[in-house]
């Protein structure tokens, strides 16, 4: 009998992580036996693929950097192509917890979409400033879209069941922050039902997080922005034929 | 108005609709691309060619210096062709991004096949 895991592919997105995504995938693949990995090299110039490739994993290397939303799409087209019910993503320095994943599939199995979300009680990741109102502004509104309270909208561990899986093959935006705004209010529209699990983040094992104010609050513009254009575009159907995006 | 700058004026116009006309015929613009650049051309050729086309125009529309007319179509121009040129971009954008991502599947199921031919002949 094919048991969940077997179904399910863990796309991890990775931009120069030579550092972190080989212990990354190994972790994955011990703690969640069974499972498929694949990593989307997005156009790294150091080692990552190889990295990878040496961790266990499947790598795809995409020939220029693309963003997260692009590497996304690769991982859907190839889940959708080989199979897979589900994807997990799942970054590549190491920030969660591969542990954590079981519970997100728990839970898929009564949503469609379920956000791993680092404000939910487990663990202790705190933000200040305007990346703190950022999401707490976007929280507000991609609550009232997905018709559930979410805490951490801009969380990149998630995972999409199958008809997310479809949707997401044809539809995945590929715009900055459109990976993680867009894609909800996308799912959303097409009446995906979207679900959070409370998920410890662990720091990064390697770089570090940006403190810089003004980056923050150009994030926090370009999240408002974001958000507004998802809202008045028009909604996508859950089945659609294969159309060029 | 003086000889010469009437001859200036149809000089430029004849001068522009040379080059858009050339670089059709030479395959170098795209029909769809200079189909504004020949409009805008012909505008100026016509105006340029009976200046009282200009001042008719303009007093139709209740612009009392007819240079204004002048000046508003060829922003408006220069608006809606650079407007058509951020859209073209978006979707050469959207195509290199999905090529992109095909190449990237195309070159992993190659890896695959590769791997599991070396098997099969061992």
């Amino acid at each position: 009998m094919s048991t969940v895991l077997d179904r399910t592919l863990i796309v991890m997105p990775a931009f120069n992580e030579q550092e972190s995504v080989r212990d990354v995938v190994v972790e994955v693949l011990s703690e969640l036996p069974g499972v498929a990995c694949l990593v989307v090299d997005d156009g790294s110039t150091d080692s990552t693929a190889q990295q990878a490739r040496a961790g266990g994993a499947m790598v795809a290397r995409l020939p220029f950097n693309l963003g997260v939303g692009g590497a996304m799409r690769v991982g859907f087209r190839y889940a959708v192509d080989h199979g897979f019910d589900n994807v997990v993503q799942i970054d590549s320095d190491g920030q969660h917890d591969p542990a954590n994943v079981r519970a997100l599939l728990e839970r898929l199995q009564s949503a469609d979409l379920v956000l791993g979300a680092r404000f939910a009680g487990s663990g202790n990741y705190v933000v200040r400033g305007p990346r703190r109102w950022a999401m707490v502004v976007l929280s507000i509104f991609l609550s009232r879209a997905a018709r559930t309270r979410l805490t951490d909208t801009t969380s990149g561990f998630r995972a999409s069941g199958p008809r997310a899986v479809r949707l997401f093959a044809d539809h995945y935006p590929a715009e900055y922050l459109g990976d993680t705004i867009e894609s909800l209010v996308i799912a959303a529209r097409a009446k995906c039902i979207i679900a959070q699990v409370p998920v410890s983040m662990r720091p990064r094992a390697g770089g570090k997080p940006s403190h810089n104010p003004f980056k923050a609050a150009a994030y926090l513009g370009r999240a408002i922005m974001a958000l507004l254009f998802a809202l008045i575009r028009p909604p996508l159907p859950l089945h659609s034929k294969e159309g060029v995006s | 108005m003086t000889l010469t700058a009437y001859i200036f004026g149809v000089a430029a116009a004849l001068g522009t609709l040379a080059v858009v006309v050339e670089m059709l015929r030479r395959n170098r613009l795209r029909e769809r691309h200079a189909v504004w650049w020949l409009i805008a051309g012909t505008m100026a050729l016509i105006v340029g060619l009976f200046p009282g086309v200009l001042a008719w125009a303009a007093n139709l529309i209740g612009i009392e210096v007819p240079t204004n007319l002048v000046f508003f179509v060829s922003v408006a121009v220069l608006f809606l062709v650079c407007i058509q040129h951020s859209a073209e971009l978006t979707a050469l954008e959207s195509k290199t991004r999905i090529l992109a991502e095909q190449a990237a599947l195309t070159r992993l199921r190659i890896e695959e096949l590769e791997r599991e031919l070396r098997k099969s002949s061992d």
